[in-house]
């Protein structure tokens, strides 16, 4: 290290990978940045984060719901945002504000049932496997998440609808002892927990979620059987 | 209930709400089995997830035989 310490902040080192290299100043490689980055890049490494290419088995429509689940969750976190900057009002009254509403449920409603699809697929591939407990894990909370999420977001129509779900609620919600921290009659509290907290929580979660997928990468599927298992196993390996 | 109906009437015939496919304003339709109740329209989508799970396990991939994927996992 003591050859490149005159080396200015910035400039790339001669030889070796700059991402994990430090600057050459004395004690660079000890600090907490230096660590921290190490630390990423050993976790997740570029083509690892990004890869070009997937595993054979991948290539079955059971591996998409995954990635149907996020597009869904991207659609409806545009059309959130644009009820948000719009208001009640719009989304009540007006023609595009009726639309957006709509895709806003149907985006929802894609969104659960590309999940559910994608949960009984990794669960009868058994996705825990091979050091990916974690992964399964947030994928579940994920998906209790994403129901708190609609609960609230029914809540937060402001129509008649809103009105009766919380009031034939707030009973439920109350025989579990939460009602003083949860009050489903609360809107202001139902409103903030939908388009500040809990979107907050499921972006948190699902980013979790796909960054353990590439760390330890897509389950591969149980291996078949006998004969055919083999031949089977010695096509993958080609 | 028929106050309301007449409201919804008056507005579609002004053209402020739009006609839906689906006439969704009336009671649910609901199946009773010992203590199971739902409603046709959860069970209707239960079953739909169903039937797309089954197509994406059976029906293939198309270029499922393209080789050179590298085994990350």
């Amino acid at each position: 290290m003591d050859d490149v310490t005159a080396a200015p902040i910035g400039s790339p080192e001669p030889d070796g990978d700059p991402v994990t290299k430090t600057t050459g100043h004395p004690g660079d490689a000890k600090m907490w940045t230096a660590r921290l980055r190490r630390r990423v890049v050993r976790a997740f490494p570029p083509d690892r984060l990004l890869p070009d290419r997937q595993p054979a088995y991948v290539a079955s429509w059971i591996y998409v719901f995954g990635v149907a689940t996020v597009a869904a969750l991207v659609v409806v976190i545009v059309t959130g945002c644009i009820l948000a900057i719009k208001g009640p009002q719009w989304w009540h009254v007006s023609s595009v504000g009726h639309l957006v509403n709509s895709c806003h449920l149907w985006s929802v409603e894609l969104f659960f049932f590309a999940m559910i699809i994608h949960l009984w697929g990794k669960f009868f591939m058994g996705a825990w496997r091979g050091r990916r407990a974690m992964t399964w894990i947030v994928g579940g909370v994920t998906f209790l998440a994403s129901i708190v999420t609609a609960f609230t977001g029914y809540l937060s129509q402001t129509n008649f609808d809103s009105q009766w779900i919380s009031t034939q609620a707030k009973d439920g919600i109350n025989a579990t002892g939460g009602g003083a921290l949860f009050n489903v009659l609360n809107f202001g509290q139902m409103l903030m927990w939908h388009i500040t907290l809990m979107p907050l929580v499921i972006v948190l979660l699902t980013a979790w979620h796909v960054l353990l997928v590439r760390r330890r990468g897509v389950v591969p599927p149980y291996p078949a059987k006998g004969e055919k298992g083999a031949m089977a196993l010695a096509e993958v390996a080609q | 209930m028929t106050h309301l109906t007449t409201i919804h009437a008056t507005l579609v015939a002004l053209g402020g709400l739009p006609r839906s496919i689906v006439n969704l304003d009336k009671p649910g339709h609901y199946i009773h089995w010992h203590f199971i109740q739902i409603s046709v329209a959860n069970l209707i989508v239960i079953g739909s997830m169903l039937v797309v799970f089954l197509l994406a396990v059976l029906v293939p991939f198309p270029g499922h035989r393209s080789k050179g994927g590298r085994d990350d996992g």
